[in-house]
């Protein structure tokens, strides 16, 4: 880290600019900061986050999962909490808070030329579907793009039309797995890592990125481990308790890392003990 | 504090002191020393040396800490007390925003706020009595605060605002552990004055400019040599009868290798989860963070206040708690302390104090569990 830790936890206002409703209780928020050259100053790359902010209630860490390229930026909100529940009433126009943004993000540069494996599992993952769209708007650098994405229930399958339009994308795989089938699922149906042992795979020139519940995780790496995939391209998003974001309040540490500074976003083998350790 | 050399020391006849906490007021600082009450010596405001625990002396051991006479009449045989450096640059609880919302109005935009960053004002306290391990401690919360990172503001405005006389250890506690992390017995640094209480009186030397313009007051006179030798040998014989120890080589990875050691679950059920350890721990730094909403609705204080690893709530997020059991809190407080903190700053978040030995209702020793987690599992 070159810049000093900010250590400062006041948030700047920001509009809501779109508000769309993506399924129950989750919705993606487009907001703009008020404050002049705020946004020129904002300058994030996909897999970091910000301290979103529900004015008078408190504040939550989200993802930033809009192109670094765009004006306004864009947090996917699940409404899990009181803090949550706050922000799911307000609307465009309305105002909430910014802090940000924090953390470490996907190396997309770093794996330009090579083969992508983006696997995610749970609803919504706004960690990697922002960082899918940044190398679809910049596919010729990137090789095979291989997507895999797993949900509980058909009807947790956010975003569709989006994996549609990926799967019509000239070398690209769409690998999709409802833990249960319904009637109009027409993917696979079973866990999430099955998945894993089909997709294509040339493990000397690929690169995974995985989100997901830490068990899917595991498993995961397992069997990318088995393919031959080495754990120094595999890379993770975690999450862990979250207060101040600014390595300070030492809920977010797992074992040395403090994972809003050092995360969310590791590379598997700099972290592999502490993340195989359950408990830590 | 401007570092100006360590002075060359002189001696302060007993009668001295008072002399010392009259300048300091008279300069306008409030004096805190170590001061008996409800049977344990804390830190508090003094205005007579008589305050100060004179004649008394404690027994500390794992879980046990009683007062009782000493049969002399040194001013600063009471080793430590429950209470550190910690809360007077990093208060328990203090608000760090007020957030002013705008009222609502029909048609008009909600949820608009202009958020105002708080100082505190913190009064200018001077701290009579500071051990070593605790100095040694303060330059960890230094480093934590103010040094890896922009300063924070809170923590630096009491920081500006503290002047520091420290004492050299003549006796250890059965607790103290201080020469493992070679945090002590002896004042080195970050010190404005240090005394050692000797029977002749006080060596004193002075470590910034404030503390030589204190000692110029004080008509100091030129330490004999005996008075040097019999500092010497005290301060050495403090260091040589100290009972307990940790082995801090390579200690970061010797730790990291045993996360699955059984011990782990031996100290996880003996342990209370109560917190008292990080409480009373001079570096400990994890807090909370909420918004406290004013009752009218017009606005809210963000507020930051002391908190526990071992609290259930530390590693929770939503319906996932990611260190469920008391021992994995364990594992967290003593692998943060004594590994993860050397990687996060360059140094061990351990300064041998003792306290959180004395202080466990229970007694949990942690020289005793790292060497525990050393032997082999069967």
């Amino acid at each position: 880290m070159s810049a000093p830790l900010r250590s400062s936890l006041r948030p700047d206002p920001a509009e809501i600019v779109e508000k769309r409703r993506l399924g129950p209780a989750l919705h993606a928020y487009r907001l703009r900061l008020l404050e002049p050259g705020a946004r020129r100053r904002f300058d994030f790359r996909p897999g970091q986050f910000n301290m979103v902010y529900a004015p008078g209630v408190g504040e939550v860490a989200i993802s930033i999962s809009s192109d670094p390229e765009e004006e306004s930026l864009e947090h996917t909100i699940r409404i899990v909490g009181r803090t949550t529940g706050a922000i799911e009433r307000y609307g465009v126009g309305d105002v909430l808070g910014l802090r940000g943004p924090y953390g470490s993000a996907w190396p997309l540069e770093e794996v330009q030329g090579m083969d992508l494996l983006l696997a995610t599992g749970g609803l919504g993952c706004a960690p990697v579907t922002g960082a899918i769209d940044y190398v679809f708007h910049r596919r010729a650098q990137y090789g095979h793009v291989a997507i895999v994405h797993g949900v509980k229930e058909p009807s947790d399958l956010i975003h569709r039309e989006r994996f549609e339009a990926w799967r019509r994308e000239p070398d690209t795989e769409v690998w999709l797995s409802s833990d249960r089938a319904g009637p109009t699922w027409r993917d696979r149906t079973g866990v999430v890592t099955e998945l894993f042992e089909r997709v294509s795979l040339v493990p000397e020139r690929s690169v995974a990125f995985l989100c997901g519940p830490e068990v899917m995780m595991r498993r995961a790496i397992a069997l990318l481990r088995q393919r031959g995939l080495p754990d120094e391209r595999v890379f993770l998003s975690l999450e862990r308790n979250m207060k101040c974001a600014v390595a300070l309040c030492g809920r977010c540490q797992l074992g040395p890392s403090f994972l809003c500074r050092d995360g969310p976003i590791f590379r598997l083998s700099a972290i592999a003990r502490s993340f195989f350790t359950r408990g830590l | 504090m401007v570092k100006v050399g360590v002075s060359a020391p002189s001696l302060l006849p007993r009668e001295g002191l008072q002399r010392l906490v009259d300048a300091l007021r008279a300069d306008g600082w409030r004096v805190l020393g170590p001061v008996p009450r409800d049977g344990a010596v804390v830190l508090d405001e003094i205005e007579r040396v008589e305050d100060l625990p004179v004649g008394l002396r404690e027994v500390q051991e794992a879980g046990q800490y009683r007062l009782g006479p000493s049969g002399r009449e040194a001013f600063f045989d009471v080793v430590n007390g429950p209470g550190s450096l910690k809360p007077l640059v990093f208060a328990p609880r203090e608000p760090l925003l007020q957030i002013e919302l705008d009222a609502f109005e029909e048609g008009s935009r909600s949820g608009a706020f202009r958020a105002r960053e708080l100082l505190p004002e913190p009064p200018r306290l001077a701290v009579l009595g500071v051990r070593a391990c605790d100095l040694a401690a303060l330059a960890v919360q230094d480093r934590i605060f103010l040094e890896d990172r922009e300063p924070d503001a809170a923590y630096a405005a009491r920081r500006r605002h503290l002047l520091l006389v420290g004492v050299s250890c003549t006796r250890a506690a059965p607790t103290c552990f201080c020469v493992s992390f070679d945090t002590g017995p002896r004042v080195t640094r970050g010190y404005d004055l240090a005394l050692t209480e000797l029977s002749e009186g006080f060596l004193v030397r002075a470590g910034s400019a404030a503390g030589e313009a204190l000692l110029a007051r004080l008509g100091p006179a030129p330490a004999p040599a005996a008075a040097l030798a019999a500092e010497e040998a005290a301060i050495q014989a403090c260091a040589a009868g100290q009972q307990r120890s940790l082995d801090a080589t390579n200690l970061p990875e010797r730790l990291w290798r045993s996360l699955e050691h059984p011990r782990w679950r031996d100290v996880g059920a003996r342990c209370l989860s109560c917190g008292n350890c990080t409480l009373v721990c001079p570096t400990c730094f994890c807090h909370d963070i909420w918004d406290e909403p004013a009752l009218d609705g017009a606005g809210s204080l963000r507020v930051r206040a002391w908190d526990s690893c071992f609290d259930r709530e530390h590693g929770q997020v939503r319906g996932l708690n990611h260190r469920p059991t008391i021992q994995d809190r364990y594992r967290q407080w003593l692998t943060h302390k004594l590994a993860g903190w050397v990687e996060q700053y360059g140094t061990s978040g351990c300064v041998g104090c003792g306290r959180c030995i004395t202080w466990c209702p229970v007694g949990i020793d942690l020289t005793e569990e790292v060497a525990a987690l050393e032997v082999p599992p069967p």
